[in-house]
């Protein structure tokens, strides 16, 4: 019961709460989820599935031991969006352990080390995706070609089961990714258009392609983002200032050199571009809170990928440039504050009016 | 690796003895904080704080050996102004609200001794030889001092009612689910 | 007409429907009227009837203290039954100083001072009649008017706003002043116009109520001077200084009056009183209010006479639908909680609601979730997510040095927040606060100054009193010397 005259107003309140904000993401994401589910079949579903699990045990687990009252915070949606998001940056077909151990490391080191709901510096699900990557690099880049769920080729329900359980022939089956295997070819010596002959950036942008399991519907995660953004769940300026900046860079850098360089576009369908601009970077905790701050933060994390991308040792960048990032964030939301009614910039007073 | 650990350890040594150095180059001899903080107490040596007045309190603060909370009188905006001055962190612990208080003196008891009137630092009782005392509540600071020595114990500490200029509001309980 | 972006903002549920089609109705007279010394900013009146007196309809009871004060009048005819502490609606529910008046139910008028010809009549008298008359704020601001219409002696004002946004939700009384006494508030705000000598009028109303933009645009017409702006529905529209931006593009400086940039901002209701003050030499003594929420039985507009209790009004309400959670005087976004049901209409009451707890939507607090809703609906820049972190942890003077004290209280940062933070409570209790230690600190001064005034004198009075002795000593001795 609240009792009546010792809370101040404002007494009107929005229809809002956490638990529906988070479901707004999870509607925003689920076209594309289901895409990519239906493109690699069997294996992808169990993954995704195992992995919402562990998250959930894991954060049972970790709000019992903290002593807070289970029903409203599993309840709140958040644990399930880091689940959900972690799953979408693994391998479709990766084995149960990788999606367990994403799980809780995601939750546990991610999340309730700093203190549960809101307090973390960084965001979970990418915590988690890092920690495998560092620690299991080879079945972390091991993608497989698209499969379409009930069509020639995609493994049955059984199948899946063993695959997901049991492993499956990497040598036989795996895939690059566009990203990695442009990468390798341009390490390699080959020149660019030959290294990037049969990228189709068509299928790119639909998502036929192998890719983590649900980064690579460009199109879809775009609709997704937009209808956040339709809704006010999230602002444009992280995902316009963090894809303006890749593109731009891009851009500059393949004017620069055409041979080694590819363009901007291909670096905005490939990979986690588009998830990472609309649903990770977006992640509310972990960004900042004031739109300037936020423009800062979006190219922050634009520039950062594109420069792992093309110079570090890794074909995909967007995990690490979120985590730099979310550690800036803490000073980015101290030096960049939106300007105050009725004062400069600095925080002085306005000037007085003269009279003319 | 060796490069890394190497340089940390350089920077390590380099910013220990910068600090060192200036460490000793920094100190000052005697103690013109203990002047400024002496500034900062009411100066109605009023002796609440258990020490003899405003001066030996602030050197006791200085040195440590008393918290910022020490003046009753000063209440919270002294408490405040002294740790930030010191540089230490101060604590209200449960009595979340140091109430304010005046001195009250009831009438029907006051013999008009004019003890209290003495004794006041501020000058906020009124009142001559055998007539009854009244407390200018605006004055009044709140030391106590009158009634300790009054000899029929007419004067009492009251709380200061809040009034609609001066009620606020309460901080949220912290309430958030848990 | 061009308006000019303001930022941030909310779209709250209005729920207006529930009383803008309801014609005003006078509320029939108590039995008893409360009528509070301080209905308004500043000095409280001070009594001039004593218990036992009969008085007469808009006679004076108390009269102003001071500059910023208001004078208050009987609401009708009747005996003055006492004067004592009675609760204020206020949330506190501290008892203030009210007049007990007794109603003889003839509503006898007392001899009114005559009427004013606004236009023939020097400027200045104007603002002397209004403040006469107390007239404050009626937006619920209770400034009083008078103060505020002589501005145009120490600031050069060019332009009268006259705020008829109206933009909290519920409350449709100005909205039905303007639909059904335009003609009064039109002449009113014209009246304040040339007590200001301003030559530009704007009246602006939320595009949410076309009748009072239709009714005021029809009945301005024949005056060149005045524009009947529709503004785009948003909250907080009617926040004085985020108004006259809107329509001017100017800034008020923080910490300064809208005047220093030359516009003064009037409202609705007050524009009515101020007309009947001048024309008729009415005093303030009534007032529209809103009586709305799902609480009450029949959502209602009244024109209530001052000091009833807003349990009478609930009652010609028909009473309670259900138990409330809070009894509001205002809106919902910036009225004030109220101890209860026995608390008196005041000048700046505009509207008494009485809320379900559906209607309010209060839930538990969650952890913040950083999601920056509250950052992008305070139209004043604030980050109120960092304040209300600091002034949780006691950091009250870094909460001000990133703008606390610019916090205009609208609430729209509670309102969007997800995690259902009481953020404009910490807001209040951090302003309340270092209110308090402003004035502890000044006190304190004090003190010190009392208390080395006396260690002076003290010292003084020992020397002198030394020095006396010493006299009276070498006296004797020298006249023992002279014996010898
Ligand atoms: S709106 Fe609420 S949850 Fe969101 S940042 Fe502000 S205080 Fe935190
Ligand atoms: S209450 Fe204050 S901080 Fe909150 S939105 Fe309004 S002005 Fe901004």
């Amino acid at each position: 019961m609240i009792s009546t005259h010792d809370i101040s107003g404002p007494y009107a309140h929005q229809k809002t709460s956490i638990r529906r904000t988070m479901a707004l993401v999870m509607v925003a994401l689920l076209p594309a989820t289901l895409f990519n589910l239906w493109v690699f079949g069997w294996p992808a579903i169990n993954l995704l599935v195992l992995t919402l699990a562990a998250s959930l045990a894991t954060e049972a687990g970790c709000l019992a031991l903290a002593g807070k009252r289970l029903p409203l915070f599993l309840g709140d949606g958040s644990v399930v969006l880091t689940g959900w998001l972690l799953a979408m940056s693994l391998p479709p077909w990766a084995p149960w352990w990788i999606a367990v151990l994403g799980g809780v490391v995601s939750v546990a080191l991610g999340k309730h080390v700093f203190g549960g709901l809101g307090q973390n510096v960084f965001n979970p699900a990418m915590v988690g995706r890092v920690a495998l990557l560092i620690s299991f690099p080879l079945p972390m880049t091991m993608y497989v070609a698209p499969r379409p769920l009930f069509g020639a080729g995609s493994p049955g329900f059984v199948e899946g089961l063993s695959i997901t359980f049991g492993g499956w022939d990497y040598d036989a089956l795996s895939a690059a990714s566009t990203l990695g295997h442009v990468k390798t070819e341009l390490a390699r010596g080959v020149a660019l258009d030959q290294a990037m002959g049969g990228t189709d950036l068509m299928a790119l942008a639909m998502g036929t392609v192998p890719g983590s399991m649900g980064e690579t519907s460009a199109v879809l995660l775009l609709l997704g983002g937009l209808f956040l953004i339709a809704r006010r769940v999230i602002s444009w300026h992280i995902p316009v200032s963090m894809l303006g900046a890749l593109f731009a860079l891009a851009t500059l850098m393949h004017w620069v050199d055409p041979a080694r360089f590819p363009g901007g576009l291909y670096h905005l369908v490939t990979g986690a571009a588009v998830l990472g601009a609309f649903f990770i970077a977006t992640d509310l905790v972990t960004s900042p809170v004031t739109p300037p701050g936020q423009l800062v933060y979006g190219a922050g994390i634009g520039i950062l990928t594109y420069v792992i991308r093309t110079w570090a040792g890794f074909p995909e960048g967007i995990a690490f440039a979120v985590l730099l990032m979310n550690a800036m964030t803490p000073l980015i939301d101290r030096w960049v504050r939106p300007r105050v009614y009725g004062r400069t910039l600095r925080g002085e007073p306005l000037p007085p009016r003269r009279k003319a | 690796m060796l490069i890394a650990i190497g340089s940390l350890t350089l920077l390590g040594a380099l910013l220990g003895a910068v600090l060192g150095v200036a460490a000793r180059y920094l100190h000052v001899e005697g103690n013109p904080i203990e002047a400024e903080v002496e500034a900062l107490l009411p100066g109605s040596q009023c002796g609440q704080c258990g020490f003899a007045g405003c001066k030996p309190a602030a050197a006791a603060l200085v040195k440590g050996e008393a918290p910022p909370t020490l003046c009753p009188p000063g209440g919270r905006a002294v408490a405040m102004a002294i740790a930030e001055k010191l540089g230490v962190s101060v604590s209200f612990g449960d009595q979340e609200e140091l109430e304010p208080e005046v001195a009250f003196v009831n009438e029907d008891l006051c013999i008009g001794c004019t003890r209290c009137l003495k004794e006041c630092s501020t000058d906020a009782i009124v009142g001559a030889a055998k007539q009854i005392h009244t407390v200018i509540a605006e004055v009044c600071h709140a030391c106590g001092k009158c009634a300790k020595v009054c000899p029929t114990d007419c004067i009492e500490m009251r709380a200061v009612p809040a009034t609609l200029a001066t009620w606020h509001w309460k901080k949220p309980r912290v309430k958030v689910a848990s | 007409m061009k308006l000019f972006r303001i930022r941030g903002g909310i779209h709250p549920e209005y729920r207006k429907e529930m009383t803008a089609g309801k014609a005003i109705e006078p509320l029939p007279m108590p039995a008893l009227l409360h009528l509070p010394l301080q209905q308004h900013i500043g000095a409280p009146a001070v009594p001039v009837v004593a218990a036992g007196d009969r008085v007469r309809k808009g006679q004076l009871l108390a009269r102003a203290r001071g500059e910023i004060s208001a004078p208050v009048h009987a609401s009708t005819s009747g005996r003055v039954v006492d004067i004592l502490p009675f609760a204020a609606p206020h949330p506190s529910g501290l008892p203030q100083p009210t007049i007990l008046l007794e109603p003889d139910g003839l509503d006898e008028w007392t001899d009114l001072p005559p009427p004013l010809d606004p236009f023939a009549a020097p400027r200045e008298e104007i603002a002397r009649r209004v403040a006469e008359c107390g007239v404050v704020g009626m937006g619920g601001g209770t400034f009083p008017s008078a103060v505020k219409l002589d501005l145009g002696r120490k600031f050069p004002i060019d332009v009268l706003v006259i705020n008829g946004a109206e933009c909290e939700p519920y409350l449709t009384c100005d909205d039905r002043l303007m639909r059904e006494r335009t003609a009064e508030v039109v002449d009113g705000v014209r009246i304040m116009a040339r007590a200001l000598g301003v030559e530009r009028i704007v009246i602006a109303i939320e595009k949410n109520k076309p009748e009072a933009l239709a009714a005021m645009t029809a009945e301005s017409a024949a005056f060149a001077e005045i524009a009947v702006v529709p503004l785009p529905t948003r909250y907080p529209m009617g926040s004085e200084r985020h108004l006259v931006t809107a329509l001017t593009g100017r800034e008020t400086p923080a910490r300064k009056l809208t005047a220093d940039i030359g516009v003064v901002v009037h409202n609705i209701a007050t524009a009515r009183a101020v007309h009947h003050a001048v024309r008729l030499g009415r005093p303030l003594i009534s007032r529209v209010v809103t009586v709305s929420g799902r609480a009450v039985r029949e959502q209602k507009n009244l024109d209530v006479p001052l000091g009833t209790l807003v349990s009478q009004l609930i009652e010609f309400c028909g009473g309670l639908a259900e138990p409330p959670v809070h009894y509001l005087s205002g809106g919902p976004m910036m009225g004030q909680a109220m101890p209860g049901r026995e608390v008196p209409v005041v000048k700046g009451t505009s509207g008494i609601l009485a809320l379900t707890a559906a209607e309010a939507h209060e839930r538990d607090t969650m952890p913040c979730i950083r999601c920056g809703g509250c950052v992008t609906a305070c139209p004043c820049g604030l980050v109120p997510v960092e304040m209300a972190q600091m002034i949780r942890h006691e950091k009250l003077d870094a909460a001000a040095r990133i703008g606390l004290l610019d916090c205009l209280n609208c609430g729209s940062c509670a309102y969007v927040c997800p995690a259902h933070i009481p953020l404009v409570q910490y807001f209040n209790y951090g302003k309340g606060r270092l209110a308090a230690l402003q004035r502890d600190r000044r006190k304190q001064e004090m003190t010190k100054r009392l208390a080395e005034q006396r260690a002076e004198r003290v010292e003084r009075l020992d020397r002198e009193r030394k020095a006396k002795l010493a006299a009276a000593k070498k006296a004797a001795a020298e006249k023992q010397e002279g014996g010898a």
